[in-house]
């Protein structure tokens, strides 16, 4: 069910994206995009009733200092959070990328409607 | 981009050593709580942005070093990448973790421990804090300075403004 | 000694880190620097050809780290991306002069190769994701370069429909991980073959399909690819379709569907038929051109579908199960177009690069006449255009022929009779080209023109020559250590994966 309205959120992204016509409000809709994959990956790696897998001295054993296999056993993989990670440091890349090519766009051009930015044609 | 208020102005110089000493402690633990390089790099930045807004951008662009923190930018990324390739000269292969457990003292769960990881985090940290604050810093100044020439695009922006309103 | 296999992407990255330095004084040191690095990458790309190797980083064993695989198709395509990038930066040595800020530009340019050599080096499916991102974002800010209104336009129509692929590439890496558990490609194929293609990962495969072919300019996802490559400076336009395109698209599409998912007769016609309506739709849309660039990234679009028809045609073949010499010809077909590609059409887009610079116009109909004026770059471009339309003894001829014979092989008639139909569409628009820019009357404004010599033409005649000497790669003893190990890889399919785990137990522990 979750995974129902991630994919909900990320096709109101899409669509924000393809029928817009102010290119802020598409830098917009493709950010709403990155949301949703990065709460899908998220959502993945979900146990019911897990922890957060942040090692401390309570949960090594006593007598042979190693992980216990209790704390194994009971909390959220971290693996998707690391790509998450990753994943959020490359949009906010793009993101700028984006906004400053927006902001120089429109100081040559006077306006942000894409229907009026088409020099390029044929 | 002007300033804000006295009152605004005064709270900001006192907060901002707050947020960078947090944003230093958040790179510092790194390995043992979330967090990390990129996290107090941004938080680093942050407190840069705060003082753009409270005194204008006018007053950070003379009196902030802005030639040192672009090449800050380039020193803290080269030197994450000399980390690496000195793994594969003392350790063999690429990237490997040579100082774990080598040179280093310290138990697992300590703040000097695990290696060349919080050494990444702090070139991590030093490179996004200075290039982030570089970007927002380039950001405001585009959109004052640069100003469309020919008239044609003039009544363009005249006649979508009509029509946004 | 072996060179260790990150410092092909180590090596541009730390130089791509350092040149921003330099700023505006030390431009020479900053280009001489920046062209020692990319020759130095050439001589290591041809010194590691036939090697396969699979290095693990950071000693961690797979399945809990991230390794770097060098097969038979990866050094292929780092022999492309290192020639192509060589000869791109020593044109680029002169031709940026004209614009401000070279040092970011040579430094952004170093990021795009070390992007790319980590796209074709990664055994590990977000690894390659991160690395295709690393690539993706320098070449947006490179098209923008110049800054001008129209150069802008084409950067953000470019990179909203690049973000969108790599959005959709993200989203399938997510649903696979899901299904399967692992990220590295390995062991992803294994899961795939003990458990067969369930509901996700059949809509994994077709995001993919899409993310990729947006990368690649197939025909309904090409819309950026006319504007984004005349706008972009010539040497960054030789790059992007040059090897930018099947870098990230192809050689990433083909490596997820033969090596990882394995082939399927649906598959294999639903290749088939992008590739088609591609070589079309290219050729058609490219003759009424009047702009040399903007012609010359159409017929990039039509010859992408070339590449791929072959590689369909290849995937087709092994899934019905035919005589295996069959696919691999046509699959060796293939390749062999995606190399000859990247030489010739990054040789026109510098020659135009050239004639730009000298006239200050893109407009055929401004210009005619230059054979007398600029006589290296006439020269260069006639060797590509034969090349590019098929002409006897240059390198182009080869490939297409290699791809009619097998589409005639596989009893699929109509498939040669439209490559043969779209070689005749491409002689047709280089034929306009060679008419209306070199031959014909010299307009008034442009009897003052010169060529501008130095490290342009020596990029021009290298290109050429290679053009002229690539047929020879078709001779038994490059073809086996050069070619053949690529299409092996190809055809090997999914025990891709049993040779990888094999070669990472017995590998490189020191």
């Amino acid at each position: 069910m979750p995974y129902a309205l991630c994919f909900l959120l990320f096709m109101i992204g899409l669509y924000c994206a393809v029928v817009k016509k102010n290119m802020v409000k598409i830098v917009i809709g493709i950010m709403v995009m990155e949301y949703a994959v990065n709460l899908f990956l998220i959502m993945l790696g979900f146990r019911a009733g897990g922890e957060a897998p942040i090692l401390d001295r309570t949960h090594l054993d006593a007598q042979t200092g190693q992980i216990a296999s209790s704390f194994i056993s009971h909390v959220v993989d971290p693996l998707p959070q690391a790509l998450v990670l990753t994943a959020i440091v490359i949009s906010l890349g793009s993101l700028a990328l984006m906004i400053s090519i927006c902001i120089r766009t429109y100081s040559r051009y006077g306006t942000f409607d894409i229907t009026e930015i088409r020099r390029l044609k044929g | 981009m002007e300033g804000m208020t006295v009152i605004v102005k005064t709270i900001a110089s006192w907060v901002k050593i707050l947020i960078f000493v947090f944003g230093i402690y958040i790179i510092l633990f790194g390995h043992l709580t979330p967090g990390g390089g990129f996290a107090g790099g941004v938080i680093l930045a942050s407190s840069y942005v705060l003082l753009m807004l409270a005194f204008g951008r006018k007053f950070v662009e003379q009196n902030l070093p802005l030639s040192l923190a672009s090449k800050l930018d380039c020193i803290g990324a080269f030197l994450f990448a000399l980390i690496a390739v000195l793994g594969l000269v003392y350790g063999g292969v690429f990237f490997v973790n040579f100082l774990y457990q080598k040179y280093l003292p310290g138990q697992p769960l300590e703040l000097i421990s695990a290696g060349t990881i919080p050494l990444s985090n702090i070139a991590i940290g030093l490179k996004v804090g200075a290039s982030l604050f570089l970007v927002i810093f380039a950001l405001s100044v585009c959109c004052k300075d640069l100003r469309y020439k020919d008239a044609k695009a003039e009544s363009a922006s005249n006649s979508s403004a009509n029509k946004k309103e | 000694m072996s060179i260790p296999l990150p410092a092909f992407v180590a090596v541009p990255l730390i130089a791509a880190f350092l040149l921003p330095i330099f700023g505006k004084k030390g431009k020479a040191i900053a280009t001489f620097l920046a062209n020692l690095v990319t020759l130095s990458l050439l001589a290591m790309a041809v010194s590691s050809i036939g090697r396969t190797e699979v290095y693990e980083v950071g000693n961690w064993s797979i399945p809990l780290g991230i390794n770097l695989v060098m097969d038979g198709l990866s050094s292929l395509l780092l022999l492309a991306i290192s020639v192509v990038s060589a000869a791109a930066m020593l044109f680029s040595a002169k031709y940026m002069e004209q614009y401000t800020a070279k040092a970011k530009y040579l430094s952004l340019f170093l990021l795009m190769v070390a992007g790319m050599n980590g796209v074709v080096l990664s055994g590990d499916i977000f690894n390659l994701f991160v690395f295709l991102e690393i690539a993706s974002l320098a070449s947006y800010a490179l098209v923008g370069f110049g800054c001008g209104p129209e150069e802008l336009e084409a950067s953000f129509k470019y990179m909203v429909m690049g973000s969108i692929g790599s959005i959709f590439i993200l989203f399938a890496i997510a649903l696979v991980y899901g299904n399967t558990g692992t990220l590295n490609m390995a062991y992803i194929s294994k899961a795939i073959q003990d458990s067969g293609l369930n509901i996700g990962l059949t809509f994994a495969l077709g995001l993919f399909i899409t993310g990729f072919g947006l990368k690649a300019a197939l025909v309904p996802f090409h819309a950026w690819l006319p504007d984004a490559h005349p706008s972009a400076p010539a040497p960054i336009s030789a790059m992007l379709s040059g090897i930018l395109i099947k870098t990230l698209g192809i050689y990433a599409l083909t490596r997820v569907i033969f090596n990882v998912f394995g082939v399927s007769i649906e598959i294999g016609w639903l290749l088939v038929a992008l590739a088609l309506v591609s070589m079309i739709a290219g050729a058609f849309l490219a003759i009424g051109q009047w702009d040399i660039k903007r012609l010359m990234a159409y017929s990039s679009i039509s010859q992408i579908g070339y590449v791929l028809l072959g590689l369909g045609l290849g995937a087709t073949l092994i899934a019905k199960g035919a005589n295996l010499a069959w696919a691999s010809l046509a699959i060796l077909g293939g390749l062999f177009h995606l190399v000859n590609h990247s030489v010739y059409k990054s040789l026109l887009f510098l020659t135009s690069g050239s004639v730009e610079m000298s006239t200050g116009t893109r407009q055929m109909k401004q210009m005619g006449g230059l054979a007398e004026k600029l006589p290296v770059t006439r020269a260069a471009c006639t060797v590509a255009s034969a090349s590019i339309a098929g002409i006897p003894p240059f390198a182009g001829f080869w490939s297409k022929l290699i791809l009619v014979i097998a589409a005639v092989q596989a009893h699929l008639y109509w498939v040669a009779a439209i490559i043969v139909f779209v070689s005749l569409c491409t002689l047709i628009m280089y034929l306009k080209v060679q008419r209306y820019v070199f031959l014909g009357e010299l307009p008034d404004n442009l009897k003052q023109i010169s060529e501008h010599k130095g490290s342009m033409s020596v990029a021009m005649v290298f290109l050429a020559c290679l053009c002229v000497l690539m047929g020879f790669l078709l001779v038994p003893v490059l073809r086996t250590s050069i070619l053949e190990p690529a299409v092996k890889v190809l055809t090997d399919g999914v025990s891709y994966s049993a040779n990888v785990i094999e070669m990472a137990k017995e590998g490189v522990k020191i």
